[in-house]
């Protein structure tokens, strides 16, 4: 067993580090999130020129041909920076989908794109009451011609505010919560059926919802066969958003630490009270609990089938839960100075609780972890 | 031991109900039911302190001789409950349950004649200064100094966390004016004006996005000695007799109550993920009943402390343990309200939360409220002498370690 990075990994992650230390200070990234796009369109591009946005896809598709276990060190690395661009709808949730699902026209109309940092996609899947099941789909489509009809409510799209291109799950058959009969479609977010509601999001940056109404949409892979592959897509983007939130832990649990150790009270550094130097340790416990998770998952993505998705959602739960102690603590022992917007303390804790809402609660994934054999 | 309503308790209840169904706008009620932290929209808060005040019931926990109902801790509690379920926005509660009990308690009467009025009517609105940046837990330690200037006092510091003094016309601070013993013997307790030269404020944005705390600094401010309540140096004196009064009246449980009865009405309306409601998830339902177990748990606690206070006994450091089993209960119901709503949760919606503002929210409304309490709630273990403080007070005085 060897979890020792790769020469190739080991540069990936150094190149993020450096553009974060360097291009990324928490002031920008503070004034980037509640801007109108609530991300950099330069820092995109950059993203595409330093080969970034190419990792997880194969090589005979323009790609990095990298795994899940790349996307994972470069997740991890952008939770330090708490980043707002859109890697995690665009790339993995909008081209990793295409790029299972779609047809070869498809994926070279798109997937370029994508790799170039020319195009925004968002999936739009979760609808009201869902909880982030993509089983359960209300949405409808109906072939017209050579195209389908699409009507339906998508919440919570994450990038649906900036994407050109949204993938829209919708049913060509079967009832509410049945496997079979789900279907993916490309729709220009641009059609006269979108209609686009989009929002800033409580931990910064900015998402949408989304009402189809007899959207047009171009049907991708074979109707009615999707969720197979939604799955493996969705389960790429819990292990991403996971190690963004073990990357935003290992910082907050660190911030902590130093503060404990110069904050001052009653004569002493606070960090030499015991009670609280047991806080900071079990914060540190469970972020190395959760780090190991992350290996685990991004390992066992690489195997696939039912030991990938017990693994995916395993991580996922370990992350809400070490994410809400790990928040909350650190916002408790930071006293007052913990419930500002002045120090990033309580951005790192809105980002890990946003986290634990997104692509599935602990509840979810638990309940899915139970029921995968 | 028994459980037995009396009648007239009934019909005190029905009594509260029907003023409260005739005196509650629209317009009030929408600050209650939209307020995400103990402090509700200032402007509503006030209009129905005004409207109670006219009646009567502005200060059911004071004295009557000084404006209290008279009322006893059951009816106070009958009045709470009923307040909450029709969505009376709290008032705010730094004149009525900070300041005030103070002045009745240490004031002298000239002082009790001219504030207590004042307090009521809500002709003067009140902020509490009390923390510094270097004294949070430590709260002795504070360093504003007032130094004696003939009949004056000359005033400079910084206080922080001061919640709402960008509203306030007067703050009452804690001061030093003695550096040389121990540090609680050196403390004073004054009342300022907020438009007096070298008064500044300036706010701190809270990691909700809102404005509901500040900074003041004090730039030799002048302050008459007829405004110190209780002698000089006797300040941490005065600041204890408010704890022990705020302790003994504050009830957590029916706020909870309260709290977990619209958690079960969100779990009716949510959708399980599998086609049915929430309210059918075992996991979650799991999760609301157990905290309804410790709430009441907590509720009898504090009947216990409620019939000890009525007999005359001092609750004590006991009452610490209401506010941490209150305090983090409230915390745990916000975390389920969180679940409940889910991504529901996530837009932030300042506007839509101020009442009036016409804005409708993204969602549903039930959702709008939650995130906002679960990120403010959190500086409920934090503020009022954080949890850690609260558990080395039961420790040293209650468990004698």
């Amino acid at each position: 067993m060897n979890f020792e990075l790769s020469e190739e990994q080991q540069m990936l992650v150094d190149s993020i580090s450096k553009f974060l230390q360097n291009d990324y200070d928490f002031e920008s990234r503070r004034k980037l999130a509640v801007s109108e796009l609530g991300y950099s369109a330069d820092n995109w591009k950059t993203f595409a020129e330093l080969g970034w946005l190419s990792v997880p896809f194969a090589e005979e598709n323009g790609g990095f041909g990298g795994t899940a276990l790349d996307v994972m060190l470069m997740m991890e690395a952008f939770g330090k920076a708490l980043i707002t661009e859109p890697f995690i709808p665009t790339v993995i949730l909008g081209g990793r989908l295409v790029e299972v699902l779609g047809s070869a026209e498809q994926k070279e109309s798109l997937l370029a794109a994508v790799i170039q940092g020319e195009l925004q996609m968002a999936l739009a899947y979760d609808e009201p009451g869902a909880r982030g099941n993509p089983s359960c789909v209300a949405a409808k489509a109906e072939q017209s011609g050579d195209s389908y009809s699409i009507s339906g409510q998508k919440v919570m799209v994450l990038n649906g505010h900036a994407a050109d291109k949204l993938l829209v799950t919708a049913r060509t058959a079967g009832g509410l919560t049945d496997a079979d009969g789900i279907s993916v479609f490309v729709v220009d977010a641009k059609d006269a059926g979108v209609e686009v509601t989009a929002y800033p999001s409580m931990e910064g940056g900015r998402a949408a919802n989304i009402v189809l109404n007899g959207a047009k949409g171009e049907l991708l892979g074979a109707a009615g066969k999707a969720l197979p592959a939604l799955e493996v897509v969705l389960d790429e983007a819990v292990i991403a958003m996971g190690s963004e939130a073990v990357g935003a832990m290992e910082v907050l649990y660190k911030t902590t630490v130093d503060y404990c150790k110069t904050r001052k009270q009653f004569g002493i550094p606070i960090g030499k009270f015991q009670v609280l130097q047991h806080r900071m340790v079990e914060m540190f416990m469970a972020h190395e609990l959760t780090q190991s998770t992350m290996y685990m998952a991004g390992l066992r993505n690489l195997e696939g089938g039912d030991i990938a998705k017990k693994a995916a959602s395993a991580f996922k739960v370990q992350v809400g839960k070490a994410g809400r102690y790990i928040g909350q603590q650190a916002v408790q022992l930071h006293g007052g100075m913990g419930m500002t917007d002045e120090l990033n303390v309580g951005f790192y804790f809105k980002r890990l609780t946003a986290i634990d809402a997104l692509l599935g609660n602990m509840d979810y994934h638990l309940n899915r972890y139970a029921s995968v054999a | 031991m028994d459980l037995s309503v009396k009648p007239e308790y009934r019909q005190f209840r029905e009594e509260v109900r029907d003023f409260l169904n005739e005196s509650l706008t629209d317009d009030i009620r929408a600050a209650g039911r939209l307020g995400t932290s103990v402090f509700h929209d200032k402007e509503r808060a006030m209009a129905w302190q005004k409207i109670l005040h006219a009646k009567g019931w502005a200060a059911p926990h004071w004295p009557k001789q000084y404006g209290g109902t008279g009322w006893d801790v059951v009816q106070r509690s009958i009045f709470a409950e009923e307040c909450l379920r029709a969505d009376a926005p709290q008032l705010i509660p730094m004149g009525l349950h900070m300041c005030g009990p103070c002045i009745i308690g240490c004031g002298t009467d000239e002082q009790k004649a001219y504030y207590l009025p004042r307090i009521l009517s809500g002709e003067d609105f009140w902020c509490q200064g009390y923390s510094e940046p270097g004294a949070g837990s430590d709260l002795a330690a504070l360093q504003t100094t007032a130094v004696s200037d003939g009949d004056d006092y000359i005033v400079n510091g910084t206080k922080i966390w001061t919640t709402y003094a960008h509203y306030a016309n007067k703050i009452f601070c804690l001061v030093r004016t003695n550096k040389d013993c121990k540090p609680q013997e050196g403390i004073t307790f004054l009342l300022m004006d907020m438009d007096a030269p070298g008064v500044t404020v300036e706010p701190i944005i809270g990691l909700d996005g809102v404005r509901e705390q500040n900074t003041v600094f004090f730039d030799n401010v002048r302050v008459p000695k007829s405004n110190r309540i209780g002698e000089e140096n006797q300040g941490w004196t005065v600041a204890k007799f408010l704890l022990t009064f705020e302790r003994g009246g504050q009830e957590y449980a029916p706020g909870l109550y309260h709290y977990l009865q619209q958690i079960k009405a969100i779990a009716e309306q949510e959708g399980d993920g599998f086609g049915g409601r929430l309210s059918d998830d075992p996991h979650f339902m799991r999760r609301v009943h157990e905290a309804e177990i410790e709430i009441s748990a907590l509720e009898f606690t504090e009947n216990r402390i409620k019939a000890a206070l009525g007999s005359g006994q001092s609750p004590g450091a006991v009452a610490s343990m209401t506010k941490i089993v209150g305090t983090e209960l409230s915390q745990k119901l916000t975390e389920l309200a969180i679940e409940a709503v889910g991504v529901a949760g996530l837009p932030l919606q300042l506007e839509a939360l101020e009442p009036g503002s016409g804005v409708a929210p993204i969602g549903p409304e039930y959702a709008l409220t939650a995130m906002p309490r679960y990120l403010n709630t959190r500086a409920t273990s934090i503020y009022g002498g954080s949890n850690e403080i609260q558990r080395g007070i039961i420790a040293k005085m209650v468990l004698g370690l």
